[in-house]
């Protein structure tokens, strides 16, 4: 892979997937789409990939934003990311109301 | 027609306003539903009159029942006043993490209201609400987050005034929550408007909301369908904040914080319309004026502090 294609992005963590980057909050991860950056962070993080992931597609009760736009709408797992990107990991929860 | 036999008649018919100043150009044009107009001052009078109708309907509701809800005040506080009106008892489960005004309207209202832990928000209020029903099999359980007749509402009558007010609309944003109005407008505003975009703007909250023991015991909504929505925002307490000032400093506008992170994404698309050479409409909700928010000191103290003040909060 060209370094062009290795975007660096930064992925913030919810509370419950912090045991799986020592408790980080935010962490560094690359590559060139968004399913390239989970397996990223599944080298530096193992076993966090299983969590966000089930055959591949993304885990219904995960939701997964780039720069506060859900992923689901914009090429899901396919999207490319730029340098700079922040991705949200959170659990789907209920919504006040 | 501005004469109504009944307060529950008066549900909906709000007007559409737009914002001059607000508006990215004089060919983008931002309007909003001002929901605080329904008759308890939010949009969930209409899903609520709507979820009451139709379980007298179907027999499920009698006189003198007893309904139950998981609310964080706004539906809770629509389904009191018409449970007053109507002679029924209302017990809301409600976080513990919501506005002291939301909990004195309910009780005004004469509903009672049974406490759920700060953490985990309303995900807690809909798990101890189902359990609760389980004990108490005799009471109404209307539902809100899978009573297909809060979306029907929207359907209904939120849709189609948008349409007759805007026959030009090119995109409706709403609140994901329950996501009734998005999925009861938005597919009637599809049906009728083709290439219209339906889009969510979804409140993210600090993290002791988003505190599961564990990712299954996370909630999508069962009214959710993915596919009537074109795209979908998170915005965060900060920005929500920023836009509902703005909101009351340009336009005079005196909204719920909720609004904010609506305004957020609309001003957001307007933007994108912009840069892209396009003309828009783009009609969003307002879904509540600010008055049960002013404890929270969100309009007056400065933006770190109301963040901060936001946090543990469920503010939309």
């Amino acid at each position: 892979m060209s370094n062009s294609d290795n975007s660096k992005v930064e992925v913030r963590i919810p509370t419950i997937l912090r045991p799986y980057t020592g408790g980080a909050k935010l962490v560094s991860a690359q590559g060139s789409t968004l399913r390239d950056v989970i397996a990223d962070l599944d080298v530096s993080h193992p076993g966090l990939a299983e969590r966000l992931l089930d055959g591949g597609a993304l885990r219904r009760f995960i939701n997964l934003y780039a720069n506060d736009e859900d992923v689901r709408f914009i090429g899901g797992l396919d999207l490319v990311v730029k340098d700079g990107d922040s991705i949200t990991i959170l659990p789907a929860v209920a919504g006040g109301c | 027609m501005a004469r109504f036999d009944s307060l529950a008649d008066s549900v909906g018919h709000t007007p559409l306003i737009g914002l001059p100043k607000l508006s990215p150009s004089p060919s983008v044009r931002l309007w909003a539903k001002m929901e605080d107009r329904n008759p308890t001052g939010s949009v969930k009078d209409r899903a609520a009159l709507s979820m009451i109708e139709a379980a007298e309907r179907d027999g499920s509701l009698k006189p003198g029942a007893t309904i139950l809800e998981p609310t964080s005040g706004n539906t809770g506080i629509s389904l009191a006043m018409i449970s007053k009106v109507r002679g029924y008892k209302l017990i809301c489960v409600m976080p513990e993490n919501t506005s002291a005004e939301r909990r004195q309207l309910l009780e005004m209202w004469g509903a009672k209201i049974i406490s759920s832990p700060a953490a985990g928000g309303s995900n807690e209020a809909v798990r101890v609400a189902k359990e609760l029903i389980e004990k108490n099999p005799d009471w109404v359980f209307l539902y809100q987050y899978g009573n297909q007749a809060n979306a029907d509402a929207h359907y209904e009558s939120t849709g189609p005034e948008i349409l007759e007010d805007l026959p030009t609309v090119t995109h409706f944003i709403a609140g994901l929550g329950t996501t009734g109005t998005l999925m009861g407008a938005g597919r009637y505003l599809r049906e009728h408007k083709p290439g219209i975009s339906i889009i969510a703007a979804e409140p993210r909250y600090g993290e002791l909301v988003y505190g599961l023991r564990n990712i299954d015991e996370g909630f999508v909504p069962e009214l959710y369908d993915a596919s009537v929505i074109t795209r979908r925002f998170s915005v965060g307490a900060e920005d929500s904040v920023k836009r509902v000032r703005e909101l009351l400093d340009v336009e005079g506008i005196f909204a719920g914080i909720s609004t904010g992170a609506i305004l957020h994404a609309a001003i957001a698309i307007g933007k994108e319309c912009v840069a892209a050479g396009v003309d828009a409409d783009i009609a969003f909700i307002l879904c509540d004026a600010g008055w049960k928010y002013l404890s929270t000191g969100v309009y007056h103290d400065d933006i770190d502090t109301a963040q901060e003040r936001l946090d543990g909060q469920l503010w939309a």
